[in-house]
């Protein structure tokens, strides 16, 4: 059986016809891996023996009469999430070498149902970017063009399953880090409601907005990871008590009488390339002939997201960031004199350089004198934010948007310009401010290169958003589609 | 508007940042830069409109105060750059 973007829901009936075990096929994928990665560069840890041992658990259990849907399932990790016996260096010199000695609550859950941990996968530097050239370590390239980037934060684990390096992966999703890099790399990306999923174990970047979800092949393979990762954890105070529906099992059913949003806000006169734009109109089309009517809404405050973000996701990032003061963990100046030498040396030469740029935005986004114009001002455009979309949802179901203004953009092309970058996660980041559910889908190609579409939903309105975007894939080939780096594989 | 190097020497003191001269510059330029964009924020009226810090309808969530098992102590000093007898070992904080 090819590992190359294999369904979970397909592997599944594989394991349990026998036509094949997790050890065989983990065994494919790391071949693949070996094959791909001088290349790719997905990954920033590869745990080989460790996922053979995990491959070898899972074929007993299976033997044992066990049937999770996730069981023996290979699956990549974000390195922003803590993982037991694995390093978790959120793509940071400051964190090299640092093996948490215990797994992110999502990671243990998913562990529990059985799936086969492969590695760790390359991020910007503590998930702040949009391509993964701020990692510490190297840049990922994206399988569909390997001179362009694979977009960020979660730009290693979304180039690994569409190269058919994991089956599926695991994201972080702060303002955009999982659905824009799913929109470059044409795979499904799934960001949940803040809360939805426990925060306990992923590394903190913007505590009021950072949510983990997933990356893969199809709609239906994200809700039966949504559906074992959710849920309330005591150990995130602020996870949510929310019944978690068995998501996988709401996908079907027709989309008759349901409403879909358009926002003109996200189709600006410019700024949108033609070729996503009309592939976004396509995928309206597509819904409309499912049976969905699609309604005109405004969100008349999206413009201001980009300020809004880039000033609270830095400053409680430069809050956050203040434990790494080389002391109980983490890379450590090893010539101070004193313990503010310590700090101040083992913080320059530990953190990059956009890792610097938000910490210092931040503090001064916080500081005296200048919290009420930048910080406070933002908060109450926050709340703005969140109203738009508390009234958009009195009108509509979901709201149907682009993931990005462009398709996927040459490495180097904007890593010198901090504003162009983070004009990439334009469309994404209201969602977490809001604290809302989104996913991305492949709805086309421009150029050879993918284009997603998002469907946004309210809070703890998955099943709605999953049935919409499952409906769109069983209707269109896009999921189907390999990045040239896949036929390479196979002649 | 315009950076001081001042004020950016001032933020990297409170943020314990040791910058090169290049990044001080560099740093004077580009925050200068990105507070213009952020400056439209000030195109809307917000008097009357209440901040929002989190986006959760929780407000206190308690727990009871009950021992658990957690990591070793071994375990968790497995990370510290510098440890001894079970202790973290630091630089000096105070002058010989």
């Amino acid at each position: 059986m090819c590992a190359c973007r294999h369904t979970i829901a397909e592997i599944q009936v594989a394991l349990q016809t026998g036509r094949t075990t997790s050890v065989a096929l983990t065994r494919e994928i790391l071949d693949r891996i070996d094959q791909i990665e001088p290349e790719l560069r997905a990954y920033l840890h590869l745990a080989a023996d460790l996922a053979l041992e995990a491959a070898q658990a899972a074929d007993r259990r299976r033997s044992d009469g066990e049937d999770h849907p996730l069981l023996g399932i290979p699956l990549a990790i974000k390195d922003v999430l803590c993982t037991r016996g694995m390093p978790t260096t959120c793509g940071s010199r400051m964190l090299e070498g640092f093996r948490p000695p215990y797994d992110a609550t999502a990671v243990a859950r998913l562990r529990k149902a059985g799936v086969v941990p492969l590695g760790k996968t390359n991020t910007d530097e503590f998930a702040m970017g949009s391509s993964t050239e701020n990692s510490g370590f190297w840049t990922t390239h994206n399988p569909w063009d390997l001179d362009r980037v694979p977009g960020g934060s979660s730009g290693g684990s979304a180039a690994a399953v569409a190269a058919g390096a994991a089956v599926a992966a695991l994201g972080t999703d702060t303002g955009g880090s999982i659905r824009q890099p799913a929109a470059f790399c044409g795979v499904v990306g799934l960001k949940p409601t803040y809360g939805r999923v426990s925060r306990h174990g992923l590394v903190a970047f913007a505590s009021s907005l950072d949510q983990a979800g997933v990356l893969t092949a199809t709609v239906r393979d994200a809700a039966l990871l949504l559906e074992t990762m959710a849920g309330h954890d005591p150990l995130d105070a602020t996870s949510a008590k929310e019944p978690v529906p068995s998501y996988a099992s709401l996908l079907d059913g027709g989309l008759q009488g349901m409403r879909l949003g358009v926002a003109r806000e996200y189709f600006p006169g410019d700024g949108v390339d033609p070729a996503v734009r009309d592939a976004i109109q396509g995928a309206l089309g597509v819904w409309r002939d499912l049976g969905a009517e699609i309604v005109e809404v405004s969100l008349p405050h999206t413009e201001y997201a980009l300020p809004v973000y880039y000033l609270l996701a830095p400053a409680e990032a430069s809050a956050n960031l203040a434990r790494y003061d080389g002391v109980r963990f983490g890379f450590s100046y090893p010539e101070a004199q004193d313990i503010w030498d310590a700090y101040r040396m083992s913080r320059e030469q530990g953190f990059g350089p956009e890792v610097k740029r938000r910490i210092m935005l931040g503090a001064y986004a916080l500081s005296a004198g200048y919290y009420d114009a930048y910080y406070l001002k933002a908060q109450k455009v926050r709340t703005l934010i969140k109203q738009d979309f508390t009234q958009a949802f009195q009108q509509c179901d979901a709201i149907i948007a682009p993931t990005t203004p462009t398709t996927a953009f040459r490495i180097g092309e904007k890593v010198d310009d901090p504003l162009q970058m983070y004009m990439a996660d334009v469309f994404t980041l209201s969602l977490n401010l809001a604290g809302l559910c989104g996913i991305s889908i492949p709805c086309g190609l421009a150029d050879g290169l993918p284009v997603g579409v998002q469907v946004l939903g309210d809070a703890f309105q998955e099943a709605t958003i999953l049935r919409l975007a499952h409906s769109f894939e069983q209707a269109t080939p896009w999921h189907r589609m390999r990045p040239p780096i896949c036929r390479d594989a196979h002649g | 508007m315009a950076l001081e190097r001042d004020q950016v020497l001032h933020i990297a003191e409170l943020v314990k940042l040791s910058l090169t001269e290049a990044e001080v510059e560099l740093y004077r330029q580009q925050l200068a830069e990105i507070l213009d964009a952020m400056a439209r924020l000030n195109e809307l009226n917000t008097d009357d409109i209440p901040p929002t810090a989190h986006v959760t309808a929780q407000r206190n969530v308690f727990r009871e105060d009950r021992v658990r098992e957690w990591f070793s102590t071994s375990d968790a000093l497995a990370n510290v750059p510098d440890a001894s007898d079970g202790f973290v070992r630091v630089k000096p904080v105070l002058d010989k």
